[in-house]
């Protein structure tokens, strides 16, 4: 599966579609992977605010569960609904359907440091 | 690491491995709800080589078994097996195994892979009958064939008549070519299905008729995940996660297979002293809502930390989120609500009767 080249990323295997000052974030295809069939989500509360790097929510496969960073400061504006009892399609379609939540962006700072496709693919590859 | 003969069969069919105990084991070839469904609905074939072979020979074998396990092998037939737990002095669970009787002084022991070693010098060092005991490990593959078409499948390959074989009873027999395969109607997933022993030079030559013999049946590769996901749901024990040297056979759930009135054997005595004072605390089958708990989830009664959870998943195919715990003996009754600790926040769990599956066949 490839890594859309107009989303950014995060050595944590997260990607972000940025539109305005509204990042929506999921798990990158590498990150699915990794965790195998997914079953389960806890999703932030909507109006929450977080800093880069906190815990935002919680992604459970059958063996494992992983926490999702705040990949950016910000506050959460939406989450995907549609994923419960639906988890796999984070599997199946993880750069698409299986978004997580969207954040707004409070620190367009912090932008410059993420990475783009090709940088994280490297690190996917490692 | 180390690996099974099985194991370049794993790499081909592009199976993601792990380290198992120190082996190198497939946890899942496709995915593990996939696997888990294979085996729940056709059939699923599981390398279990792993597992450790232990033989017993001599006039005096079974007498030798019977003073290290708790269940009442004495009573075994030949070509009978027995699920047993095997006690240190203090009536800890060494290990849990299958206790073979395939001839008149000779009894084989089917014992966990991550206890080879220890279970091996346990049993010589506790060996008063002074019976031959031979860690045969090392020449033995095993495979699991496991679900409602295991027999169908398993009898296109040997002449051995399976329907004539009984829940853990066993037959020798010719599997595929193989001479001196031993066929056990034994399992860990709560389907009919078979346990195959193998000379492991003939790993190459079973391995392949097998997924040729599947092919009508849907037969599916499953890895150590779906075959946790698959054991959970029968609140099958595993070793170190459930059961432990600490923990006894009355506080695993293993009451049934522990025979106090058989006579002597190690772990007897200490096991008698808890019964008669009262059991502190016991295994039981949790069902956990809107969360799935993990091992080392704390168990909560009142803001109290009372017990642990030992195993937890999301069950494939009861659809809810399944733990394995320690409660306090008063705690231990179905329908008893405690709380579960994942990771900071408290869900709602109630002890559930058990085996959570029933097989629909």
């Amino acid at each position: 599966m490839s890594y859309p080249a107009h989303y950014k990323y995060t050595d944590q295997h997260e990607w972000l579609s940025i539109e305005g000052d509204v990042a929506t974030v999921g798990i990158t295809h590498h990150a699915q992977d990794a965790l195998g069939d997914i079953v389960h989500v806890e999703l932030p509360a909507v109006g929450k605010t977080f800093a880069q790097g906190k815990s935002a929510c919680e992604v459970e496969s059958v063996k494992a569960v992983s926490d999702v960073y705040a990949p950016i400061s910000g506050t959460i504006t939406e989450v995907n609904g549609a994923l419960d009892g639906n988890e796999a399609v984070i599997n199946s379609d993880p750069h698409g359907g299986g978004w997580l939540f969207k954040i707004r962006i409070t620190n367009p700072s912090e932008l410059g440091a993420l990475l783009d496709a090709a940088a994280y693919e490297a690190v996917a590859a490692h | 690491m180390r690996r099974t003969p099985f194991y370049p069969f794993h790499k081909e069919a592009g199976a993601r491995l792990i380290d198992f105990g120190g082996w190198e084991m497939p946890v899942q070839y496709t995915g593990i709800l996939e696997e888990h469904a294979a085996c729940r609905n056709h059939v699923g074939l599981f390398d279990v080589s792993h597992m450790g072979e232990v033989w017993f020979r001599g006039p005096k074998a079974m007498d030798a078994v019977s003073h290290l396990v708790t269940n009442d092998v004495k009573k075994l037939a030949l070509g009978q097996a027995m699920y047993t737990a095997m006690c240190n002095e203090r009536g800890g669970i060494v290990d849990d195994l299958i206790v073979y009787n395939v001839a008149p002084e000779e009894v084989l022991i089917c014992v966990n892979a991550a206890n080879r070693d220890k279970d091996y010098n346990w049993m010589v060092s506790h060996n008063p009958f002074g019976v031959d005991i031979v860690n045969e490990s090392d020449f033995w593959a095993q495979l699991a064939i496991q679900g409602r078409h295991a027999e169908a499948l398993l009898q296109t390959l040997t002449d051995v008549p399976l329907a004539g074989i009984k829940n853990y009873w066993f037959a020798s027999g010719t599997v595929a070519g193989i001479e001196g395969c031993i066929i056990a109607r034994t399992g860990y997933t709560g389907e009919d299905g078979f346990e195959v022993f193998l000379p492991a030079g003939a790993a190459d030559i079973l391995w392949p008729a097998i997924q040729k013999a599947g092919e009508p049946f849907k037969l599916a590769n499953i890895g150590l995940g779906a075959r946790d996901t698959l054991r959970l749901e029968m609140k099958y024990c595993l070793y170190g996660n459930d059961i432990n040297d600490d923990t006894t056979p009355l506080e695993g759930g293993l009451a049934w297979v522990t025979k106090l009135d058989k006579g002597e054997f190690i772990g007897r005595d200490p096991i008698l002293a808890q019964k008669a004072a009262g059991v502190p605390k016991r295994l039981v089958g949790l069902v956990v809502e809107g969360r799935i708990a993990r091992p080392h989830s704390p168990i909560v009664v009142n803001g109290a930390v009372v017990g642990e959870v030992t195993s937890g998943t999301r069950s494939p195919s009861v659809g809810l989120n399944l733990a394995i715990g320690y409660v306090p003996s008063n705690l231990a009754a179905v329908g008893t609500a405690v709380e579960v600790d994942i990771r900071g926040t408290l869900a709602a769990a109630k002890v559930a009767k058990t085996p959570f599956y029933t097989r629909p066949y």
